[in-house]
């Protein structure tokens, strides 16, 4: 697992450097690997603890979550129009990124402790409350994509934990009627844009479908091979958005082309294999519904951000994890690895 | 929602540990490892249609995203004097294009505002240049001689999510003389119009193109405007360059071209015609070459340099006194006295009078049951003295004596009457009546009576300054006309034309040209101690006797033009000149001028037979002392 890690965040810095290195970005990557370093260190501690010490601590550990959202929503830092970081100017914090991890143990220890064979009906109502309430003030920040990702945690625990087909039906069909409401009453403007030009980009091609089309086509000029290090116009040229962050595959993709392309979705689908593995061969249920969580969030990730990179999912902004530049999310990731890793650790015990 | 999670610690710790094993969920486990196979191959089928099934597709707008296509304008040649200095020279500045690779017709709204331009013109140029199918990657030009506010503005906008079609581009304005100083013999460069297009000639232009409208500009803009070149550069989003692509076309600059105008002669005909109407024309008789070309009123050459503004075109086409117009070559008025050698050359050749030939001149004679006037009492006048005192009666009886149509044989032979075929655009041809002429244009016979006026260079009779000088010229040095042309090394001329005349003739009336100005003729103010000059003054009116003596009302515009023309040294002409006022009153008024002239380009002469001093080092060849002209005769120097 390892192994494919530091593959995968390792492409993700030549793909920072390439990316920034004539930018006011330029040192994106240097701090990208002190990151990584860090993320490792993250990464060693939470194998140590024991998952089941951690699950214990969910109640405080969940209060602690809601307590620094609502400190973030009103002291937040404002970056990019919506206040996600908290902390000193260098080196922010993005806490809905660690937020996740909790989600993740909430929803192991609270599905753990079931033991019917279907979720009942109260359970599920209570457990997406509890999901639902950082969910929604994470959503408030604004950052709906981040929000969005509790979303597979809870699916993927529900799934397992067993729920009759007429929740799931029901579900459906409150999210076929609500999405329509939220279009027009909840999504802020630049969101309900974002929905408008995944439909159809060439609507607005300078507004938010240009980083769709400019994603698209740095992505077609890749081709087979790609156009080398540093040499993707679309991606040196700035012409694609953000190609550090949200966009790197973009800029992956157009300078070490499909080959490349083929290679790092290789490189997440084995991690991911591991993952669910782990989940597998875990001692106890607590430990899948962990290992199975960050599975579905980590797959949840790679779908909404290539997808968006290729213009079949909508422009929400989430990162690719492990490729991305960004501090909280690659420790917020490599700390879910450690639980996993924690996990695998512990499957002999019993 | 706390108390729940307190509650249910409890069962974790419980004996239900013991059956907390994962073999329930390990088929919906490979549930989610189908949904997870069927999430990659629904990404990768996304890159498969990107990158493998249609890649050109994509890298080609790639191309279009990065690569502008910069036209790199050739500048256009200098023009220079006779002597290698600078008359027409260069300026850099900024002009601003529009892109077309990239052009958005909703943004030239804000373009438009933000560089305060008149949107509704800016749609019509940028629709002209789409319907006329200029290739894609010719910008359109937009704005010239841009300033460092609008320079600022264009660079604050030129990035790929603004105006990414603003482009700026370094251009090579032209500068020309201050004060129109050479401006009709020059001409003007603007940019090729709409009917222009139209025409054969410059079909091959495209829209946009600047190309020489008038003058040398326009006589020899293919030598002059060199070859645009094309420099693609790799841009980022921002409109800045990041990298040259290796295919630029070179621009292949116009060459420069050598006039035979003299800046020297010419300033001096310009300062000594200042602000009157009329024209200057200086000749070498000897091969053709123009020494000066002066035309007045003047304008500003420079106005067209960037692209004129309406106001002012307006304001040159709509002005009375046609300051576009190069009198020097498409003024036609009638010659007046100055036909008066060319008649005297005409009888001797034709025999209607001989040396001995005089007449009486009381003031006027009758013809033809009409008295016709002269402009004073001459008493007996022979050949000599009808020229230097310029007597009407005495022509009148030449004329008389004479047909029509010899008095226009000898006109077209010393090349009135048809274009002298210098390398300007639009020259005139002007007018020798004729029998065939009168019945083409008048579908009526001659009347011998009209000859009378003909003999005075009044009637029919128009003649350009050019081509004045062109016929006193040719014949002052023995009946032979050289082409009169603008440069140097110029190759089409037409071979000489030699004209079978007695050259006793011509001596006679070269006596009495040199008598105008040296004998107390009407000439005597274009008198020079240093040198010889001959000439021969006249005043055209504008108004014939009949009318005037009807009582016409004579306002300034009605007032006679005046003429005159000389050449140095008589025994040897070196350079002519005519000169012509418009309402000038009367020929003595223009002799000045021409002496001024003469003496200038005498004065030079001399100096340059002088030994020169040594100066150190010059900066530029284009500084170098000219050549000297062949020595000057000792009896020349002052």
């Amino acid at each position: 697992m390892l192994v494919l890690v530091t593959a995968i965040c390792g492409l993700g810095v030549l793909q920072i450097f390439s990316a920034t290195h004539e930018t006011r970005y330029s040192d994106a990557w240097w701090k990208q690997v002190i990151w990584i370093l860090a993320a490792f260190l993250a990464l060693w501690i939470a194998s140590l603890i024991d998952y089941h010490t951690l699950l214990g601590q969910v109640p405080v550990l969940y209060a602690l979550s809601v307590l620094t959202l609502i400190a973030t929503y009103a002291v937040g830092l404002t970056a990019f129009g919506s206040r996600r970081w908290i902390g000193t100017a260098s080196y922010h914090l993005q806490v809905s990124e660690f937020v996740k991890l909790v989600i993740v143990l909430l929803v192991a220890r609270y599905l753990a402790e079931l033991k019917t064979e279907h979720l009942e009906l109260r359970d599920l109502l209570k457990l997406a409350g509890l999901v639902g309430v950082p969910m929604v003030m994470v959503m408030l920040q604004p950052d709906l994509g981040t929000a969005l990702t509790f979303l597979p945690i809870l699916a993927a625990g529900v799934f397992l934990a067993g729920f009759r087909w007429q929740y799931a039906l029901a579900a459906v069909v409150i999210i076929a009627l609500a999405a329509p409401l939220s279009y027009w009453f909840v999504l802020k403007d630049y969101q309900r844009q974002r929905v408008v030009s995944f439909l159809d980009p060439s609507q607005d091609p300078k507004g938010s479908g240009y980083q769709v089309i400019q994603s698209k086509i740095a992505v077609g000029s890749g081709a087979l091979w790609g156009r080398g290090v540093t040499k993707g116009t679309q991606t040196q040229g700035r012409f694609l958005p953000v190609p550090h962050k949200d966009f790197i595959f973009a800029a992956f993709a157009e300078e070490h082309g499909f080959v490349g392309v083929i290679v790092v979705l290789g490189l997440y689908f084995l991690l991911l294999m591991q993952i669910v593995q782990n989940g597998q061969t875990a001692p106890d249920r607590a430990g899948m519904y962990i290992c199975m969580g960050i599975g579905a969030l980590l797959l949840f990730h790679v779908l909404v951000n290539v997808g968006m990179v290729i213009g079949r999912m909508p422009v929400t902004g989430i990162p690719l994890p492990l490729m991305s530049s960004g501090g909280s999310n690659i420790v917020a990731m490599f700390l879910m690895l450690g639980l996993v890793n924690n996990v695998r650790l512990r499957r002999f015990v019993n | 929602m706390k108390l729940r999670i307190v509650r249910s610690d409890r069962d974790l710790s419980s004996a239900g540990l013991l059956r907390d094993d994962t073999k329930f969920a390990s088929g919906k486990i490979a549930v989610f490892q189908y949904v997870m196979i069927g999430i990659f191959v629904f990404l990768i089928t996304g890159f498969w249609d990107l990158q493998i099934r249609n890649p050109d597709l994509y890298q080609e707008r790639a191309m279009e995203n990065s690569i502008k296509s910069i036209p790199v304008l050739a500048p256009r040649g200098k023009i220079l004097d006779r002597d290698g200095r600078v008359i027409v020279d260069n300026h850099s500045s900024f002009s601003l294009y529009l892109s077309r690779e990239n052009l958005k017709m909703e943004h030239l709204k804000p373009i438009a505002e933000g560089l305060n331009l008149d949107y509704d013109s800016l749609v019509a140029r940028v629709r002209r240049f789409q319907t006329r199918g200029a290739p894609q990657y010719q910008p359109i030009p937009i704005k010239e001689e841009l300033t460092p506010a609008e320079l600022a503005f264009v660079d604050s906008h030129k990035d790929a999510d603004t105006f990414p079609e603003l482009l700026v581009i370094h251009v090579q304005h032209r500068l020309y003389p201050r004060d129109g100083l050479a401006a009709h013999a020059i001409g003007y460069v603007g940019e090729v119009s709409e009917s222009e297009l139209n025409t054969p000639d410059f079909a091959r232009f495209h829209q946009g193109d600047v190309i020489g409208k008038d003058g040398i500009e326009r006589e020899y803009n293919e030598t002059l405007m060199g070859v645009d070149g094309q420099r693609r550069v790799e841009v980022d989003s921002f409109g800045n360059e990041r990298r040259v692509l290796g295919d630029d076309k070179e621009a292949i600059p116009g060459k420069p071209l050598q006039l035979t105008i003299d800046l020297d002669l010419q300033a001096v005909a310009e300062l000594t015609l200042e602000n009157r109407r009329g024209a200057v024309v200086a000749l070498d008789p000897r091969n053709g070459e123009v020494l000066a070309m002066v035309s007045r009123p003047a304008f500003d050459p420079n106005l067209f340099a960037g692209r004129i503004r309406s106001k002012d075109w307006n304001d040159l086409v709509n002005n009375t006194a046609h300051p576009l117009m190069n009198r020097a070559i498409q003024a036609q008025q009638a010659p007046g006295s100055t036909f008066k050698p060319i008649m005297l050359l005409a009888g001797l050749e034709t025999g209607a009078i001989d040396d001995n030939f005089h007449v009486n001149c009381p003031g006027g004679a009758n013809f033809y049951g009409r008295f016709f006037k002269c402009w004073g009492r001459h008493g007996t006048v022979g050949l000599h003295e009808a020229l230097v005192h310029s007597c009407d009666t005495f022509f009148y009886n030449v004329a008389n004596r004479m047909d029509i149509d010899d008095i226009a044989r000898y006109a077209d032979m010393v090349g009135y009457g048809h274009k002298t075929g210098i390398d300007l655009p639009h020259e005139a041809e002007g007018v020798v009546p004729s029998r065939r002429w009168k019945i083409r244009n008048f579908r009526e016979k001659w009347y011998p009576g009209e000859n009378i006026s003909v003999g005075i260079g009044q009637g029919a009779t128009t003649v350009t300054p050019l081509q004045m000088a062109f016929a006193i010229g040719g014949m002052s040095i023995g009946g032979m006309w050289f082409q009169p042309h603008m440069i140097k090394d110029a190759v089409h001329l037409m071979p000489a034309r030699r004209a079978e005349v007695n050259l006793d003739n011509i001596r006679k009336v070269v006596s009495g040209m040199y008598g105008v100005v040296n004998e107390g003729g009407t000439g005597v103010r274009a008198h020079l101690p240093a040198v010889d000059v001959c000439g021969k003054t006249g005043s055209a009116q504008l108004v014939s006797n009949d009318a005037l003596r009807a009582g016409f009302k004579q306002g300034k515009d009605m007032r006679d033009n005046a003429w005159f023309v000389g050449f140095a040294p008589c025994n040897a002409p070196e350079i002519v000149v005519a000169t012509l006022f418009e309402n000038g009153e009367h020929g003595q008024l223009a002799a000045p001028i021409v002496r001024d002239v003469i003496k200038a380009y005498f004065d030079k002469k001399a100096r340059l037979s002088q030994p020169q001093p040594q100066i150190a080092s010059l900066p530029s060849p284009l500084l170098a002392p000219p050549v000297p002209l062949a020595p000057v005769a000792a009896t020349t120097n002052p």
